[in-house]
């Protein structure tokens, strides 16, 4: 049985006014809740206005509630595609402002750490980046790798993603036996992998045609908007704070900053796969000047007394009793540290009153700046290229909202 | 290196005058400058400006509620990438009068940093392009969350918060007003 159907074409003008466009907040393009409100005339975006805080969960105020090392788990709930490097920037800010060094051992450990994540997090833009211009198999490939660092992380911590790895003064345990194997296998193989990845994608005609010209920024217009980390570098501005404000010993590593040209979604793409690379000579270095020793530093002020002098001494039963119940106690000041993180200069800004709980805590977002330049760089551009700049900035929403 | 900074207080107390209320080292090699936030705009257009300073990247602006003290502390944290220094200026604003002008105008940076410190403190940034809530929905009436005086689970009750989550209309969400001068640009 056939149904005829009548189509009522329209009578008179068309309207061709512009177009309003909601995509998101729950769309896989806007790698997280993002919502963003497009004004569309045909395909070309007139104006867009990037609306957040869906993932808004108040960490800040939050901290304000919390002792010190409480706050650890806070801190990789932010950022979960690079939990470990906010679990050490935190734990570094604090530590600086009660004037306290790390042990050796403690101070390489991290820089394992914050380095493999750095790998981590540019897989999983590597991986969605590509499937947004609609190349899948790098997104396996991807994924495949980040999978062996997932292990990683749960053979040193427990967890996949909640990692809460650092206290104050230390880590929360020694590195497992035969981690470090594992990592150096990671770090002798994982490099075919990325060769792999870039046979596809740096010289395929698509991704250029889709990338290149794309979102371009000046560097004195990036520097205006605040833009920090490969974002930044891929403009041209040579600002590493790896190089610039040293910490951790970077400075004796050898490793080069990757800084790009004309600071459009293709620069921004190359900068962050060469930083992978330099990531993997800088784990190479560190896995082989790893020192033995305590991993946790002796200072009273932060450290647990060893269970037998607990049972034997009494001013160690009651120093043993004040950290375990009122925490650590961090001195009067304020303090900002900064990384140099996946996404950009991640910072952490300290106040302390003298007592047990911060006055207040605050972040410095890397993607939340880097997200606000958005509208700057997308208009004008087809709904399409949106697609491509937003995922060039490489975004998560977990630390931008908060 | 001691030198250099203190050279760059006494520079700025010799443009500014009173207007610079004190300074100083915070961790060892912080640097610090408290500023009277009336002269927060020329001050930082100053030491964005002036050959020699060239703090060029607005890396933050935020605001520390002591709750010991009444008012909010606007804090702005810079850095110079040609001169590799890191410097952090301090406005003190009193409890009844929450404002500080923005500096939206010189950083691009600011526009959205400013935004989240109007929406969490409520700190009113005069000359601000776009001043609106960024991370509490745009309807939130329960004040501005991180001032000390605000409880951690909110000012209303749980039964006064369900309600009125039940009664929000999604136009609240999905409007065009949202976009500035929406659809004006169409009929050139």
């Amino acid at each position: 049985m056939s149904v005829k159907q009548t189509i009522e074409l329209p009578q008179g003008n068309l309207d061709s006014g512009n177009m309003l466009v909601n995509i998101g907040p729950q769309h896989p393009a806007t790698h997280g809740v993002l919502r963003l409100l497009c004004e569309l005339d045909g395909e070309t975006i007139v104006q867009i206005d990037p609306d957040i805080g869906y993932l808004h969960s108040s960490f800040e105020k939050l901290g304000e509630f919390r002792t010190w090392n409480q706050i650890v788990p806070l801190t990789d709930r932010m950022d979960y595609l690079a939990p470990l490097m906010y679990n050490c920037v935190y734990v570094m800010a604090v530590e600086k402002l009660m004037d306290l060094k790390v042990t050796e051992r403690c101070k390489v450990v991290r820089v394992l750490c914050m380095e493999m994540e750095r790998i981590f997090s540019h897989l999983l833009w590597l991986g969605t980046t590509a499937i947004d211009v609609g190349a899948f198999t790098p997104f396996l490939y991807a994924f495949q790798e980040r999978e062996r660092i997932y292990k990683l992380h749960e053979a040193f911590t427990g967890a996949r993603i909640t990692t809460s790895a650092t206290r104050i003064g230390g880590m929360m345990a020694d590195l497992p036996e035969g981690w470090t194997d594992e990592l150096r296998n990671f770090v002798e193989t994982f490099p075919e992998t990325l060769d792999e990845i870039d046979s596809l994608l740096t010289r395929n005609g698509i991704h250029l045609g889709r990338t290149q010209d794309i979102g371009t920024i000046s560097g004195s217009d990036a520097v205006n908007a605040g833009f920090t980390g490969p974002n930044l570098r891929a403009s041209g501005i040579d600002y590493d704070l790896r190089k610039d404000r040293p910490y951790y010993d970077y400075e004796t590593y050898a490793f080069e900053v990757p800084i790009g040209k004309n600071g459009d979604c293709y620069d921004r793409y190359l900068v962050r796969m060469e930083e992978m690379r330099q990531s993997l000579k800088i784990l190479d270095q560190a896995l082989r000047r790893l020192p033995g020793g305590p991993i946790n530093v002796d200072d009273p002020r932060v450290s647990l007394p060893s269970k037998t002098d607990c049972m034997n001494d009494m001013e160690s039963m009651i120093h043993h009793f004040k950290i375990v119940t009122e925490g650590v106690r961090v001195p009067p000041g304020d303090c900002y540290f900064a990384i140099e993180g996946s996404k950009g200069e991640l910072g952490m800004y300290v106040v302390s009153d003298g007592g047990e709980k911060p006055v207040r805590w605050r972040v410095r977002p890397p993607s939340f700046v880097n997200l606000s330049v958005l509208p700057q760089l997308a208009e004008g551009h087809q709904v399409s290229d949106l697609i491509m700049i937003n995922a060039s900035l490489d975004i998560v929403l977990g630390e931008i909202d908060r | 290196m001691t030198e250099g900074k203190v050279s760059m207080i006494e520079a700025m107390v010799d443009v500014f005058g009173s207007a610079i209320t004190g300074s100083e080292i915070q961790c060892g090699d912080q640097q610090v400058v408290h500023v009277e936030p009336s002269n927060n705009l020329e001050i930082l257009t100053w030491l964005k400006n002036t050959e020699g300073h060239d703090y060029d990247l607005l890396l933050d602006v935020t605001a520390v509620d002591y709750g010991s003290v009444p008012g909010v502390e606007v804090v702005y944290q810079l850095w110079s990438i040609t001169n590799k220094k890191l410097l952090r200026i301090k406005c003190p604003l009193p409890e009844d009068s929450l404002k500080i002008r923005s500096v939206a105008d010189l950083w691009g940076s600011a526009n959205w940093l400013e935004r989240e410190v109007f929406d969490l403190f409520g700190v009113q940034f005069e000359g601000h392009p776009d001043l609106r809530r960024i991370l509490m929905p745009k309807n939130y009436s329960e004040g501005h969350p991180l001032r000390k005086d605000f409880p951690l689970r909110g000012r209303f009750s749980r039964e006064k918060q369900t309600e009125l989550a039940l009664k929000q209309d999604y136009e609240d969400y999905y409007s065009p007003e949202q976009l500035e001068g929406f659809g004006q640009r169409a009929d050139d």
